[in-house]
């Protein structure tokens, strides 16, 4: 960090404090990523003497990832009858992988004490390193900005992902590719830090690119199952239509204000017209973009896939992390947003459909870890409303608490997968350790997991005082009080007034709220109540995990329980109220201010206390209806289970939203390769143009074979050989050439 | 004056790149580089009649980097006469690699 320029950081209350080694910050998991990526380059094991595999194995050269866990499918259990194969730095590793998370998330406390040190901040901390794009007006700043918003995101990142990283110590340490996932993992963390840390546009796609590259990777980090590599595709391939968008939203924002950076933009951004085409263009391509990632209808399809990954890969990049990472954007352009009332209502329509559809759809999902990715979606729906409808600290409150219980359900089901997969690798049966059929009375093996299960549960349902009914409860709230008054109200979309739109995504919010409550408490019926159906033999292998994986639960359930602190309404001061608001102001202010038309917006105490009981209410109603509804005794274990019928089989089957894209993008893509480009053109046109070429001459059959292709390529290269002849004179001839031809270039000018 | 010079040097300079790009012997495509050489030089001294002396400070540089190239080139293509028993260009091709 040599070329540090203290250009802004001088005269900022921050520099000089912990702030100044904010570069430090994703430095540590780059460090982690370099060192486990170096150790992942070792062999697994060493075949030694002691082996008594050795023999056997050292023909087939880097042993195959072993299936310790998350397998569905029937295959790839050879090795079952092995001796576990841990790599042999495993406990470097362990020490490595977690250590530099919580060396950074140390760093992030002091940083956070020395914000809190300086008393208000108004404008960011930016510490610029080098020009990194400096190309005509375009000047792209390699810099990291800091302020409230990406603080928040900060403590997050660093403190959820250590308690995670922890957690895979316990989870992972059995793995042969033990050191790659900690490198993948690591490099995770940095890539997000950079996003969040971004002091521009362009240096946040970056951290945007680099956690889906690293998504993907660990997507399909069991990469010999087919089905994981082609999960860890499709999230990336998916993600790739919203990062279109991400990228025409950064030209139309380049070409219209000329400015890339989050300073620069917010005060350019008055330049543009209130609520017209270009800045209405340029959050519906950012919301494009956020769709994607944050996996909303309709590029929502990735996310489900993407629980083919290991357990704390789920809970860490697809529940508390990555997917936020488009709620983060719109907080962090609030700016923009609230200019464009439009583009709001989409995104909150946007968000609460795919709420409501998403909970349906966790319904009648039997893996457990679908049913959390189907809640996760459906939570990210909820996000959107309020970011959508200009309540940013609401949304950054959510997001926030979700990353709190939604890691630690992620978690809590890893450890519950973990013992169901013990139980039956000790018994050698190859049962689905995932499904929630072959569960069942989990509370007697596993109280610890069950308890903090629980706490997340009734904290995703938003029963009070549990973190999940404050930050939904806000949401809801100010979404209906934004419906009555807010120039997203106002607005009409599509002809429909604003209004209307938004207390339809209120009803919709309630509904999925509902649903919620549902499935959450079937989930748990079903995994910890009622009868064990894992079977006779297996049921006696059945044990809590090490303390290791319970530790991390524990915090993430104090979080869980006691998160709604963080922003307490002011009908409920239990504590000091609206901190989070408070905080945020500087950053989200002006643009929540914008959206509710220059004051905020205050409901009566009536409105309010209503609003919280019918939110209570309605997750109690949920609750109590999967307990009278279900009945955890009738079940069957998957493998005798009974089709599905009716629309319960639709919900079960996802609405068939995969099966309508296949049919209608992947083969249509799929057939005009085969049947016109590769039969038509390559086989038909090209292929069949060679042949006539070449049997103008001698040669027939052997010959006419040779892809027109692949003897043009040789043509050109036999011809690049000849210019190189080795004579002197040729030489200088083309050089007399060369020169003749540049001067002639140049006297024509 | 200047225009007769420049004339001059140019046509001498299109002797030494006919010479160089025709000539097969490699002393003589040796001496037209030296005759480009000092048609350039030709230009300096020409062009300093009417700009002043800075390019008369040039050719000196020219001649002081001509006379190092003849002699490490013609220590070359001494080496090359021994090792190949010829100094026809047409046949040296041990360039390509």
């Amino acid at each position: 960090m040599l070329l540090q320029e203290a250009v802004t950081a001088g005269a900022h209350p921050l520099s000089g404090t912990a702030a100044s080694y904010l570069w430090l910050l994703p430095l540590l998991p780059l460090l982690g990523f370099v060192l486990n990526g170096l150790l992942s380059l070792i062999p697994a094991y060493h075949a030694g003497p002691a082996d008594p595999q050795a023999s056997h194995d050292d023909h087939a050269g880097a042993p195959e990832p072993m299936h310790t866990l998350d397998e569905t499918g029937g295959g790839g259990h050879g090795d079952d009858h092995h001796e576990i194969k841990r790599h042999r730095y495993a406990g470097l590793v362990s020490i490595i992988g977690p250590g530099v998370l919580i060396a950074a998330f140390g760093l992030a406390l002091a940083i956070f004490a020395a914000m809190r040190g300086v008393g208000e901040m108004h404008t960011p901390f930016v510490q610029r390193y080098f020009t990194w794009m400096p190309v005509g007006d375009l000047y792209i700043d390699a810099a990291f900005q800091l302020d409230q918003l990406s603080m928040i995101m900060v403590l997050i990142i660093t403190g959820v992902g250590a308690l995670i990283h922890l957690f895979s110590v316990g989870y992972m340490q059995d793995d042969p590719g033990y050191p790659r996932y900690f490198a993948y993992l690591n490099l995770f963390v940095f890539f997000m830090l950079v996003l969040v840390l971004g002091s521009s546009y362009p240096i946040l796609f970056i951290g945007w690119e680099g956690v889906g590259l690293c998504s993907y990777l660990l997507i399909g980090y069991w990469f010999s199952e087919k089905a994981n590599a082609d999960a860890g595709k499709k999230a990336f391939i998916v993600n790739r239509i919203g990062d279109f968008g991400f990228l025409i939203a950064m030209f139309l924002l380049f070409s219209n204000i000329g400015r890339l950076d989050f300073v620069g933009v917010n005060a350019a951004a008055s330049q543009l017209q209130f609520g017209g085409v270009v800045v209405t263009a340029i959050c519906l391509f950012f919301f494009l973009g956020c769709a994607g990632k944050s996996a909303q209808i309709p590029l929502y399809v990735w996310l489900p896939d993407a629980m083919a990954g290991p357990t704390p890969v789920s809970a860490l990049i697809h529940a508390a992390t990555m997917v936020t990472a488009g709620v983060y954007l719109i907080a962090r352009s609030n700016v923009l947003f609230s200019m464009a009332p439009a583009a709001g209502l989409t995104v909150v329509l946007v968000g609460a459909l795919t709420a409501v559809f998403a909970a349906s759809i966790g319904l009648k999902q039997w893996d457990i870890k679908k049913v959390l990715a189907y809640s996760t979606v459906s939570q990210l729906g909820y996000m959107f409303v309020g970011v959508g409808s200009g309540a940013y600290v609401a949304g950054m409150f959510h997001l926030m608490t979700h990353a709190f219980f939604k890691a630690l359900l992620f978690l809590g089901s890893g450890s519950v997968i973990y013992a169901m997969h013990a139980a039956y690798h000790a018994t050698h049966k190859h049962d689905d350790a995932q499904d929630m059929r072959n569960m069942g009375g989990l509370k007697a093996y596993m109280p610890t997991t069950w308890m903090l299960m629980w706490a997340a549960t009734l904290a995703i349902a938003g029963v009070p005082p549990f973190s999940g009914f404050f930050s939904k409860d806000e949401i809801l709230g100010s979404l209906y009080l934004r419906a009555g008054h807010s120039t997203l109200a106002d607005a009409h979309w599509l002809g429909i007034p604003g209004s209307a739109i938004m207390y339809f995504a209120y009803v919709l919010g309630l509904a999925a709220a509902f649903m919620t409550a549902v499935y959450m408490t079937r989930m748990m019926i079903y995994t910890f109540h009622g009868p064990n159906r894992t079977g006779e033999v297996e049921r006696g292998h059945l044990r809590e995990a090490p303390w290791i994986m319970t530790g991390p639960l524990v915090v993430l359930g104090v979080l869980s329980v006691f998160g709604g602190w963080f922003n307490l309404p002011a009908l409920i001061p239990v504590g000091k109220v609206g901190v989070l608001e408070h905080w945020l102001e500087p950053v989200v202010g002006a643009g929540a201010l914008r959206v509710t038309g220059g004051a905020p917006v205050e409901a009566s105490h009536g409105t309010e206390v209503v609003l919280i009981i019918v939110a209570v209410v309605i997750a109690l109603a949920g609750i109590a209806l999967a307990f009278a509804r279900l009945k955890p005794a009738t079940l069957v274990p998957a493998a005798q289970a009974p089709a599905e019928h009716g629309f319960e089989k639709v919900l079960a089957d996802k609405y068939y939203v995969d099966e309508l894209y296949d049919a209608g993008i992947v083969e249509p893509v799929v057939g005009v390769s085969r049947g016109l480009l590769w039969r038509g053109v390559d086989n038909g046109v090209i292929d069949r143009l060679t042949r006539l070429l070449f049997q103008s001459k001698d040669d027939d059959a052997a010959v006419g074979a040779v892809p027109m292709g692949g003897w043009a390529s040789r043509a050109v290269g036999y011809l690049g050989s000849q210019l190189q002849s080795g004579r002197v004179g040729t030489y200088a001839w083309v050089l007399v050439v060369g020169v003749l031809f540049v001067l002639g270039a140049f006297s024509f000018k | 004056m200047l225009a007769e010079s420049l004339f001059f040097s140019a046509v001498l300079f299109m002797i030494g790149v006919v010479g160089v790009l025709t000539r097969r012997n490699a002393i003589i495509v040796f001496m037209c580089v030296e005759l480009m050489l000092n048609a350039v030089n030709l230009t300096f001294v020409a062009f300093a009649q009417v700009y002043g002396v800075a390019g008369q400070v040039f050719v000196f540089f020219v001649m002081t980097v001509a006379a190092a190239e003849a002699a490490v080139g013609l220590a070359i293509i001494i080496a090359l006469f021994r090792h190949k028993q010829t100094v026809d260009l047409s046949n040296i091709n041990i360039l390509k690699g």
